[in-house]
């Protein structure tokens, strides 16, 4: 379990936030997308191995959103 | 199994003025304060503890500490657990225990019957033999056969505790590496926690005979100890067992009685700076035909057993080696007066001082096997022949059988915090190579097999911890070690001994009964991945987890496929290394206090007044139907239903999630989130909406009423609360940044009343308030604001019952008042609390949906017939594009439809599947709810059927688990078509 530094709350348990998975652009306007690219949006995550950039949300804590790089394979993240 | 005690008159480390009494399949021994179960019974001359997994063959000790995976025991009484290892087992008074895998006794046990159809139980028997005719026909019978134990049906009279702790340095493992890098730790002044699985520390020293500094091994770890126990900044704890080395240096401690009195486990969860393991090493076994039987034990186990418990394993010994190790154990022997019958050393050339000590036997065997053991409860005796011709066959008596096939480091933390292994050929075992965490390793676990190597590396495994934390270090002290055995270890790789008939068993996995044979099939049948093979095969695996098997597993692999060991590779260690009770991941958390139930202000009330009461979904508890006395559960709902249908009822709607939502930009929100527009929705009206995940399914329902200008008030399912938060909150967040909206979870802040009946507006008129309720002053689907009995309240005319109905909000502090209030003032109209039942059964005859019913995650608005509340203007909202691509596909979708039983007294079960023909195997849908109607006086049901709208009146049937009950499919509302009546 990592140990991760909330901008509000400082270092804290893991099982205290959530994470929204990869950074993702800013959600389009579907109607301006083929099929093939919404699905896309939806489905197609790039599952690095290695460094990654996360969306976490200190959600049982404060409810603060923040951006964490994290390394897939060796779990050290930018904070350390 | 002989009667005499087998306890030697002197020596060891239990304290013999303290006799404890235990009990043992139903009889009564005694033991020493200080013996483990399995020490104790092996005084008592118990030397057949158990039977195994899949054979039930006899099984006793054959190891000692975490890696004697055969003797699994069955502690009984207060603390009854399943899966002990008698071996690790402190005595206590009173200890019950009892044998595991045979009934109805460990002498007599009919499962002993399976051995004769071992033949039908190769590898991978699960998937080979019960395909036919159906796995389901055999899984009671397997079902019964597997498992070690019965789990507990009580409450251990102690408890279990949850801890979490931070350090500098933990170190795993007390023995001489271990300590040392605690001296060097704690001399630095980190802040260390040494954690040590066995009940005293010392390690491998408490066998020895080695000195340090003239002291012997005892003496010396008493006085690192007392260094250590004297030193604030480091936590000791004994009989506490690593089990997962996780990400982030995380390692999880299960700290066995570590409060005597009060506390069973208590699982320590700890971040480290740094880790150091030095867990030691395990001996291997030398596979050979009945090598399983009670009487063939490690070589260090037996040393152990001598020298810790004064414990004689046997009466005349054979030693079976590959290495020198095993030599300790000869002179362990001869010094308990233990007759040496033979020692057998598959290498034919020895050093000097070993062929000295081979001398205390009676015959000495270099360049031989062990090719067989005799004897079934217990052993009698072994064959010895030569490695090399076959030839020079001959018996010997015997009623032990020391074995050593060598070390393995314990390297399964290592591998665990995702660390590197590699193949050392000087030990012919696993090393740890590339760490990927912050840890080091030391002594054994290494590969130092030597204690010099051991202490040597402990200090500076200590100091390099200390020196990455930026702490000062002193040089090692140097220490004078004597150890007559320090000399080289002298493996010569060798791992098992080829079987004299195909018939013949030889254990590699003991604890999984996993035969050589097994292995060999296996790699016949093409499995040829160490990792296929350990699940096809189950080596390795079950209590085991790759502490005796594993190595041997790969060492037959690679000989067999003429591969070297580095080329065949390990299999992966997970946690958790020695099994974890559940009663740890909980520690003193019950189901309230991880997931407390949630309340409304009236729950009290509620209560008194006699509700059953049911959790609703999110941990709300909720009122199920309110039964007068003498009345039933039926009568009761039907009752509440009337009650609301003529006159009416008071429903608590307090748990209805709400979100507040405010900013310029939530009407873009509210358009992103639901399918239909909310633009337009004018001040203090309301709007139905349905959202749908991104895959274009429905996730929700609810109406949205607009407070003010830029301030919007969203309520959802009860219990989709928690799911819509997260929702809400990654799209404003994190998918679109740029809007300009804030909202606030509001569901416990305000108490909900919901008056609904005919007689909801003369009641509510009655009482003083600034409201109108006039139907043209105070439309449906229109909210007021207003004081309401005194109270500040905000009144949403919304009904889910389908009858005029009135949701009173008011702040949760007035919830109870408000409640009150109402009842009294309802008292001549008659009015009832209406509880969740029969507001279900109002919901049905509306056909209104509910979810988790009709919406069951894989429903589009269109399936229900709403295809009216999907906008064709908006360009975009959540799940549009998903629904539209899976809709342009041809396959036949379920509608929402009615069903009328043709039977009116007959109830169509929920989730029944419905078929076309009474015949018909082929499911086209379900009943997604069926009640009986008071108001039709009969019953009715709503389903999803495929093509349901094209099939009205149509005869459909429902396969209520065999029973065929045929229904008309029908128009899904059955009340109030036009909907007047809400609208009133």
């Amino acid at each position: 379990m990592l140990l991760i530094r909330c901008p509000w709350c400082g270092l804290r348990s893991e099982s205290e936030f959530h994470c929204n998975g990869e950074v993702r652009p800013t959600r389009p306007y579907f109607s301006s997308l083929t099929d093939q690219q919404s699905v896309g949006h939806i489905c197609d995550r790039k599952n690095y191995k290695g460094w990654i950039e996360e969306d976490w949300c200190h959600s049982k804590g404060c409810g603060e959103w923040f951006r964490l790089s994290r390394n897939t394979v060796t779990h050290e993240t930018d904070q350390d | 199994m002989s009667n005499r005690s087998n306890r030697l008159s002197h020596g060891g480390l239990i304290v013999r003025s303290q006799q404890i009494r235990f009990e043992f399949n139903g009889n009564n021994y005694t033991g020493f304060q200080g013996d483990t179960l399995a020490s104790a019974l092996m005084a008592n001359g118990i030397d057949f503890v158990s039977r195994s997994f899949k054979y039930h063959r006899p099984r006793g000790f054959c190891a000692s500490g975490y890696a004697d995976v055969s003797s699994i025991v069955q502690i009984e009484g207060d603390e009854d657990t399943p899966n002990m290892l008698a071996s690790v087992t402190p005595l206590s008074e009173g200890l019950t225990a009892r044998s595991v895998n045979c009934w109805p006794s460990l002498k007599f046990d009919v499962g002993t019957a399976l051995r004769l159809l071992s033949p039908i139980i190769p590898a991978g028997f699960y998937y080979k033999t019960f395909m036919w005719p159906h796995w389901h026909l055999f899984e009671p019978l397997i079902r019964k056969a597997a498992g070690f134990g019965n789990a507990p049906n009580s409450i251990p009279f102690r408890s279990f505790a949850n801890s979490y702790d931070h350090c500098d340095v933990l170190i795993v493992g007390a023995g001489p590496s271990g300590l040392c890098a605690g001296l060097a730790a704690s001399r630095s002044g980190a802040r260390v926690i040494l954690a040590d699985d066995m009940l005293q520390p010392g390690g491998g020293l408490l066998n020895s005979s080695a000195t340090i500094d003239g002291k012997s091994g005892i003496e010396w770890v008493s006085g690192v100890v007392a260094e250590l126990d004297a030193n604030p900044t480091v936590t000791r704890l004994q009989n506490a067992t690593v089990w997962g080395y996780l990400e982030g240096n995380h390692v999880v401690i299960s700290e066995r009685s570590p409060s005597p009195d009060s506390l069973l486990r208590r699982s320590r969860r700890v971040w480290a700076k740094q880790v150091i393991i030095a867990t030691g090493a395990f001996e291997r076994p030398i596979v050979f035909e009945n090598n399983d039987r009670p009487g063939v034990m490690q070589a260090s186990a037996v040393s152990s057993y001598i020298r810790k418990y004064a414990v004689k394993p046997g009466h005349k010994a054979v030693v079976f080696t590959n290495n020198n190790s095993a030599y300790r154990t000869v002179t362990d022997l001869n010094r308990a007066g233990i007759s040496i019958a033979a020692v057998v050393d598959v290498r034919s050339r020895v050093d000097d001082h070993v062929l000295e000590v081979a001398s205390q036997a009676t015959d000495f065997f270099p360049g031989s096997i062990v090719q067989t053991v005799y004897g079934k409860k217990r052993v009698t005796g072994v064959g010895v022949q030569s490695r090399e011709t076959g030839r020079s066959k001959r018996n010997i008596d015997c009623d032990l059988v020391c074995v050593s096939g060598g070390w393995n480091p314990i390297v399964h933390l290592f591998s665990q915090s995702g660390g590197s292994l590699e193949y050392n050929e000087q030990i012919h075992g696993f090393v740890p190579a590339k760490p990927l965490q912050k840890s080091l390793v030391a002594g054994a676990a290494r590969g130092s097999l030597n204690l010099r190597d051991s202490i040597k590396d402990g200090f500076k495994a200590g100091q390099l911890a200390a020196t990455a934390l930026g702490l000062p270090v002193q040089a090692p002290p140097s220490l004078k070690v004597m150890d007559r055995f320090d000399a080289e270890y002298g493996i010569e790789e060798f791992w098992s001994v080829p079987l004299s008939n195909r018939r013949g068993k030889a254990f590699v996995d003991l604890a999984g009964d996993v035969t050589v044979n097994d292995l060999h099939l296996a790699l016949r049948e093409g499995y040829e991945s160490i990792e296929h093979l350990k699940r096809y095969t189950t080596a390795g695996m079950g209590l085991d987890q790759g502490k005796t098997a594993n190595v041997t597993a790969i060492g037959i692999v690679a000989k067999h496929a003429g591969v070297s060991m580095a080329e065949v590779g390990t299999t992966t260690f997970r946690p958790p290394y020695t099994p974890v009770e559940f009663g740890e991941f909980a520690g003193s958390c019950n189901d309230d206090a991880v997931l407390p139930y949630r309340h409304t202000p009236m729950t009290g009330w509620h209560k008194s007044a006699g509700a059953v009461m049911f959790e609703a979904g999110a941990r709300w508890v909720r009122p199920s139907y309110y039964p007068h006395p003498g009345e039933s559960m039926d009568q009761a709902i039907q009752r509440e239903c009337r009650t609301v249908r003529q006159g009416v009822g008071i429903y608590d709607g307090s748990p209805l999630a709400k979100f507040a939502i405010k900013g310029a930009d939530s009407e873009t929100l509210l358009d992103l989130m639901y399918t239909n527009s909310f633009q337009n929705l004018k001040i203090q009206q309301g709007k139905y909406g349905v959202m749908l995940y991104e895959d274009g399914r429905i996730f929700d329902d609810g109406v949205t009423f607009r407070l003010s200008d830029d301030e919007y008030l969203m309520s959802g399912a009860t219990g989709n609360g928690n799911l819509l938060e997260t929702r809400l909150d990654s799209l404003i967040n994190v998918e679109r940044p740029d809007l300009n909206v804030l909202f606030v979870p509001v569901t416990s802040q305000w108490a909900n009343a919901t008056v609904c009946g005919p007689l909801a507006r003369t009641l509510l008129e009655s009482i003083q308030s600034d409201i109108d309720f006039a139907a043209d002053a105070f439309p449906f689907m229109h909210m007021r604001e207003g004081v309401f009995a005194g109270m500040p309240v905000r009144i949403f005319r919304v009904s889910f019952t389908g009858e005029l109905s009135f949701e009173i909000n008011t702040p949760a502090r007035y919830g109870l008042d408000l409640w009150t209030h109402l009842i009294n003032a309802g008292d001549q109209f008659d009015i009832c609390p209406i509880g969740s039942e029969a507001n279900h059964v109002l919901r049905v005859e509306k056909g209104f949906i509910s979810l988790g019913h009709e919406v069951d995650g894989t429903i589009d608005p269109y399936d229900l017939g709403m295809a009216w509340i999907v906008s064709k203007r908006k360009s975009d909202f959540v799940g549009m594009k998903a629904m539209q691509i899976r809709r342009s596909s041809d396959d036949a979708r379920q509608h929402l439809i009615g069903l009328l039983p043709i039977n009116s007294s007959e109830m169509l079960p929920e989730g029944a599947p419905l078929i076309s023909t009474s015949n018909s195997t082929r499911s086209e849908g379900f009943v997604s709810a069926g009640v009986w109607s008071p108001t039709l006086d009969r019953t009715i049901a709503l389903g999803l059927l495929a093509n349901g709208r094209e099939r009205l009146d149509e005869t459909v049937y429902a396969n209520a688990n065999g029973r065929i009950i045929p229904a008309i499919v029908s128009k899904p509302i059955f009340y109030d078509l036009d909907g007047r009546k809400m609208r009133m």
